[in-house]
């Protein structure tokens, strides 16, 4: 709709300025985020470029290499030590999130149906609000109610002696864990999936379902068949939006992950969901008081930068999903 | 249970959707199949397992909060201590989050407000509107972990020395303004998203009849379009500061790493605070529990409470807003 009403001699010289300055804002704010992605990806040169693939690979303890990194960059410049092998951080940056995505999944899925087809009128009026709570709760909070609560749960209540002892001379099972950071992350983010699911849902035309009732398909049949299967693209949005959040979640599994350098191995049986571990996010936090070392500082951009790239992929990714629903007529 | 006979609905007014199917003439689940029965109840057994956590949260934090929490705990900064008792309150860090909070708001609002406007009423060239709405969606993807690393480069810099303490040419880097610009960019997608989405709600007509009385774009958006979606304004306001006194790790990083103020001397009143060190709710909370240096968790439990307190706070006033806007109506309606 670009139709001009203006006088031709109207007061148009305020409005083309004010066009101006706030494309001026806009730039400034484009030119920030490229700022940011250029100064993240040029500090963390010097560690990609000294370790290669191996940086992503396994080999050592990672806090060890931390320290050494650490401690070189308070001599010379020739001594400066970048050996960096960060798998145990992706491998736990991995089981926590994939565990936290697909149990949120599934219980925001059953909650967002229930929330727009089935639950009777009080409860939506309750359940709303509360989803909407539950998204606002601050990490730090979770992170308190985990560590005074869920923690000492686990280590006193689910994990038992026998299991202590037998990995005692490697780690300490404390209730520092993989499943109460697991936990407490799917809680943190399925507000956000049911949010995103039940707008989803909301919005298939209602003459689709209409048409499936008039077909003698009951209820639950139709919300599954023609409501959730419309609402895909919103399912798929909500689950990369929420992942981009969990990995980039640092302060709760900070206090509740168990915070030492370690790959919990499934191979190990059940007890791997007991064993502390420390993702990519948290280590920068715990780290944060070495940025004055130059090689550690490139060390933890290098993690930043792998923060940053994975987590705007998985953002942008869900951004074009959800606008991929005006295809089936939604308003969503 | 009613029956699920249709009974012949009135015709609804054209311009209102046609009910949804199921609300209304409620179809029993007693002829389904067990499989989708049961189903329905794990439906039910998780929506209630939600209300049950939340409903946990905020009961024990108010149960520790009653417990631990004294009012001049807000009047009387952190100092040293061997015991909880004598360790004092946490104003500084209560105070702090006030002082973030305004912050960081004044700078996201009229930054995502215009942002916003920009991207809705003007948008040209159409590949930098593109760019524009892909940054923003990128933004509110960043974690703010990296958000605060990339503020510890800038804040450093000898350039913007002024914003933090900086002795002999060395930029201390932690300061009010530099984590409150580093905050206002975790509130801004927020704020775009609820302006734009209000600015979008507007049918064009409005629009043009303002046009055919003279008016400029800019004058029709600051007298017409910008007041009618103040709701929405609102709401993404509210939204931003809920996540600027969420925050915690923008925090640790660029203005923690103490409990009370720590003044940059030699400043003018307001500066020398702003310039200086500091801490928030979220700081202190992350500090005190167990894992942190204090590890005075009666404390930190008392502290989370008065962050719960603000974030239902926010949250109520979001819901008034909403409310009160759908009683006014929209021009379409």
């Amino acid at each position: 709709m670009e139709v001009e009403y203006l006088p031709e001699d109207g007061p148009r010289v305020p409005d083309q300025r004010a066009e101006r300055l706030l494309g001026a804002l806009v730039c400034t704010v484009v030119a920030l985020l490229l700022a940011l992605i250029a100064t993240v990806f040029f500090r963390a040169w010097p560690s990609f470029a000294h370790n290669g693939l191996a940086w992503f690979g396994a080999g050592g303890n990672v806090d060890e290499q931390i320290n050494q990194i650490y401690l070189s960059g308070l001599g010379g410049s020739e001594g400066y030590v970048y050996t960096f092998h960060a798998w145990q951080l992706l491998w736990s940056t991995f089981l926590i999130t994939g565990g936290a995505v697909l149990l949120a999944l599934f219980s925001s899925l059953f909650v967002a149906v229930f929330l727009v087809e089935f639950a009777p009128e009080w409860m939506s009026n309750v359940l709303a609000p509360v989803v909407r709570f539950l998204a606002s709760v601050p990490s730090v909070i979770y992170g308190l109610l985990g560590v005074l609560v869920i923690v000492p749960f686990i280590g006193n209540h689910l994990v038992t002696e026998p299991q202590k002892a037998s990995v005692a001379g490697v780690i300490s099972l404390s209730g520092y864990s993989l499943l109460a950071g697991v936990l407490i992350l799917t809680v943190m983010i399925a507000p956000l999936m049911t949010s995103i699911f039940s707008d989803g849902i909301r919005s298939v035309r209602p003459g689709w379902l209409e048409g499936s009732l008039a077909l003698g398909v009951n209820r639950w049949r139709t919300t599954w068949k023609i409501a959730v299967r419309t609402a895909r693209p919103a399912i798929v949005a909500g689950t990369v939006l929420a992942t981009a959040r969990a990995i980039g979640e640092a302060v709760m599994l900070a206090m509740v992950s168990g915070s030492v350098a370690f790959a919990p191995n499934p191979a190990d049986g059940l007890i791997f969901i007991f064993e502390p571990s420390r993702p990519l996010a948290p280590t920068i936090v715990k780290n944060i008081d070495l940025l004055g070392s130059k090689p550690a500082n490139s060390t933890l951009f290098a993690i930043a930068a792998v923060l940053l790239l994975s987590a705007a992929t998985f953002s942008l990714a869900g951004w074009a999903a959800r606008r991929s629903m005006s295809k089936y007529g939604a308003t969503a | 249970m009613e029956s699920s006979v249709a009974t012949p609905p009135t015709a609804p007014p054209p311009n209102q959707p046609p009910p949804r199917p199921g609300k209304d003439a409620v179809e029993g689940s007693a002829t389904w199949r067990l499989s989708d029965r049961l189903g329905l109840a794990l439906c039910w057994g998780l929506g209630l397992l939600f209300c049950a956590i939340a409903a946990a949260i905020v009961v024990y934090l108010l149960v520790q909060g009653i417990k631990y929490l004294r009012p001049e705990m807000l009047f009387t900064p952190a100092s040293a201590g061997f015991s909880q008792s004598q360790s004092g309150g946490f104003s500084d860090a209560f105070f702090g989050t006030l002082i973030v909070a305004t912050m960081g708001i004044s700078i996201a609002l009229p930054a995502g407000v215009g942002i916003a406007v920009w991207l809705v009423e003007y948008g040209r060239p159409a590949a930098l509107a593109r760019i524009t709405e892909s940054t923003i969606e990128a933004i509110a993807g960043i974690p703010s972990i990296v958000l605060a690393l990339f503020g510890t480069v800038i804040f450093s810099s000898t350039a913007l020395g002024f914003l933090s303490r900086s002795s002999e040419g060395v930029v201390f880097g932690r300061s009010f303004f530099a984590a409150s610009t580093m905050l206002s960019l975790v509130a801004l997608p927020l704020v775009v998203a609820s302006t734009r989405e209000g600015l979008n709600a507007i049918p064009q007509h409005v629009r043009e009849a303002s046009y055919a009385v003279g008016k400029t774009k800019i004058a029709t958006t600051r007298r017409i379009l910008l007041p009618t979606a103040r709701p929405q304004v609102a709401t993404g306001a509210m939204l931003g500061l809920g996540r600027i006194i969420g925050d915690t790790a923008i925090i640790v990083v660029l203005l923690g790493a103490t409990q009370n103020f720590a003044p940059v001397e030699g400043a003018a009143f307001p500066f020398d605070y702003l310039r200086g060190a500091g801490t928030t709710l979220t700081n202190f909370v992350y500090e005190a529990s167990p894992t942190g240096n204090l590890n005075q968790p009666e404390k930190a439990y008392a502290a989370a409470f008065v962050l719960l307190l603000m974030v239902l706070a926010l949250n109520a006033a979001v819901d008034v807003v909403h409310r009160r806007a759908r009683k006014v109506g929209t021009w379409s309606s």
